[in-house]
């Protein structure tokens, strides 16, 4: 249990230590799903919801893992639930809103592999969170995620209409592009001191 | 992703126990595997976190040959037996004669990219802190992470006043943070030029926990000394 | 040889290629563009990324031999459960071996190893390679993408190290006058130097494809 406050806690995770731009999870739907701006707010909004439901099962499980003196069965325990999670929504999207589960398609089975979801978990067991903030954790991680995912998405939606040399085109350039954003966002550092 | 080249026949209904079977079985066998790679590395891994708990302590605690970890109760120390790391543990160190030297205890507070953890040596006799060690940190390479390696700034912890006020329950004098070059009192802590926040930070840190701690270990002070 | 189960399978490629081109034709990192995370992340020095590669090429081999040994008693629906539970297992071992290896490198590498689990080269391997190879050809397959994955790391590890620290293994290369780019250990120099090293390799595959167009001409 830290002393750190929510508002702390929820712009760490959101900008300080944006889960994409500073620590490297979820790159593979970052490059996969930032082509165009609907689809990457829309995953963006999915992610958000699953990592609030993961975050609170994981929180329950580790209780009961201390409890029973078994932590090394965390992983297992992590993944399995966030699977379930991930079924669970895609279950509660397809009956609330099939345009939406048509849109998303491929993406949201690949959550399940997202390692954000999984590394926000870890962390947040790591950091000895309490439950509230565990939950503003898991909210500034997704609303970070979806902030990087939707910029970049704006960014390559602009440079389709441009002139790109062959040799950069596709991945390359958008990882360049996702240095120079990761750089911008350095400049959050100290925010919360 | 390779394309596959079977042509699958018309699928026959799965039944339920096979699936079940399947991942019960495979569920038991992960478990039997892991309990199993548990139980032999145990040792081992308890033996790491010993060594690099008393590496640690024996840093900030110059004179200390060996160390015990106690755990802070409501109404004084506890012996612990794991050398598991908690903010709420203080780590005594012993000379080789098992004379009590000093008390070792952790410290937090987010620094410029994320928490910086650290570790205080303190020694009750000269009323005062003695070592300091970055335990972990994620500060800028070359800036912020100078606060683990630049003397001048190390130079601020051996022999920081932390005396106790008169009514023993409070520092005399809080630990204030100054810029470099502008400490005249022995419980100020010039920072770093350049890596302001990160040492800001230590010098927080090191008032909020040694405001909570050392008014405690100086009121339990012979169960340290006894080790029990 | 007919099948029994009625399914047609093209012959088995030769061992060789399967492990071969896992290393550049296939490589998990650089063609297939998979595994992303963990190669940005511990690719800060060499040794990082060594450790890194050795471990997730362990679990590779491993889930991918237990895989393709099970494969026909795993029904389709459940298997991406059971790879899962497979790859977590192995995961939870590598973890707890690192850990009573070097408390140091545990550390350096963090929650990566755990997160080797939703590594996505050794899923996409289990359900598009070994689950439908045996064993011995699985266990090449593994190797290959693991190797390869190392290999990836390493170019990045060693570039990082090198530019953000001047150092190579810890070991100091360039002289006193240098002043190590900071930026390079940081989380964009880990994107920067990615794109680069696809930036190259997209200039490569440019050039032989306008070389093999000037010889047809």
């Amino acid at each position: 249990m830290t002393t750190e406050s929510l508002t702390n806690i929820f712009l760490n995770a959101c900008l300080i230590n944006n889960f994409v731009l500073s620590l490297f999870l979820g790159i593979c739907p970052f490059l996969g799903v930032s082509a165009k701006i609907q689809t990457a707010t829309r995953m963006g909004m999915a992610v958000i919801f699953v990592m609030l439901v993961s975050s609170t099962c994981a929180f329950g499980i580790n209780k009961i893992l201390i409890r029973f003196d078994a932590e090394y069965l965390r992983l297992i325990c992590y993944i399995a639930v966030i699977a379930s999670a991930v079924q669970l929504v895609e279950m509660f999207i397809k009956k609330m809103s099939p345009g939406l589960f048509r849109a998303l398609g491929i993406f949201l089975p690949l959550i399940t592999t997202n390692c954000a979801i999984l590394g926000l978990a870890l962390f947040q067991t790591q950091k000895g969170y309490n439950f509230i903030q565990c939950i503003a954790y898991a909210f500034g991680a997704g609303c970070g995620f979806t902030l990087a995912l939707t910029i970049m998405a704006g960014l390559r939606e602009a440079l389709d209409l441009s002139d790109v040399p062959s040799v950069v085109k596709g991945t390359a350039l958008t990882l360049i592009l996702a240095g120079i954003l990761s750089l911008a966002f350095m400049g959050f550092a100290g925010l919360g001191g | 992703m390779t394309s596959t080249n079977t042509v699958m026949p018309m699928a026959q209904p799965v039944s339920s126990f096979k699936m079940i079977r399947t991942v019960a079985g495979v569920s038991i066998m992960s478990g039997f595997m892991i309990l199993a790679v548990v139980k032999a590395t145990e040792a081992r891994i308890e033996n790491n976190k010993r060594v690099a708990l008393a590496d640690a302590v024996m840093a900030v605690l110059p004179d200390a040959d060996t160390n015990k970890t106690f755990e802070v109760t409501g109404d004084g120390f506890r012996l612990v037996d794991t050398p598991v790391p908690g903010a709420d543990r203080v780590y005594a160190g012993y000379d080789a004669e098992g004379r009590f030297v000093g008390a070792a205890f952790e410290a937090a507070a987010q620094g410029y990219q994320d928490v910086v953890r650290t570790l205080f040596g303190y020694s009750p006799e000269r009323d005062c802190i003695i070592g300091f060690k970055v335990l972990e940190s994620k500060e800028t390479p070359g800036l912020g992470d100078r606060i683990g390696k630049d003397a001048e700034f190390l130079a601020n912890f051996d022999g920081l006043d932390v005396a106790l006020g008169a009514d023993q329950t409070a520092l005399a004098h809080a630990i204030a943070f100054v810029k470099r070059g502008e400490k005249t009192n022995p419980w100020e802590i010039d920072g770093i030029t350049g890596a302001t926040i990160s040492s800001r930070a230590v010098a927080k840190m090191a008032n909020e926990r040694s405001q909570q701690v050392v008014p405690f270990i100086k009121r339990h002070l012979d169960q340290l000394k006894e080790g029990t | 040889m007919t099948p029994q189960d009625g399914t047609f399978q093209r012959k088995a490629e030769p061992p060789v290629d399967a492990f071969l081109k896992g290393l550049w034709e296939e490589n998990p990192v650089f063609v297939m563009l998979l595994g992303m995370c963990p190669v940005l992340a511990v690719s800060n020095t060499v040794v990082n990324a060594l450790s890194m590669g050795m471990a997730a090429t362990f679990v590779l081999v491993m889930s991918c031999a237990l895989v393709s040994v099970l494969r026909k008693y795993i029904p389709k629906q459940v298997r991406i459960v059971t790879f899962i539970v497979i790859i977590a297992t192995f995961v939870t071992i590598v973890d707890l071996v690192i850990q009573a290896i070097s408390l140091e490198i545990y550390n350096a590498l963090g929650a990566f190893i755990a997160l080797i689990v939703v590594n996505c080269i050794i899923l996409g391997r289990a359900e598009a390679y070994a689950s439908k190879n045996d064993p011995m050809r699985a266990i090449l397959d593994a190797f290959g993408m693991g190797i390869g994955f190392t290999i990836a790391l390493v170019c990045l590890g060693g570039v990082r190290e090198f530019l953000g620290f001047g150092t190579l293994f810890g070991v100091r290369v360039t002289p006193e006058a240098f002043e190590p780019w900071a930026i390079m250990i940081l989380p964009p120099g880990g994107f920067i130097t990615l794109g680069g090293w696809l930036l190259f390799f997209n200039w490569i595959k440019e050039r032989k494809g306008r070389a093999a167009q000037g010889e047809a001409a």
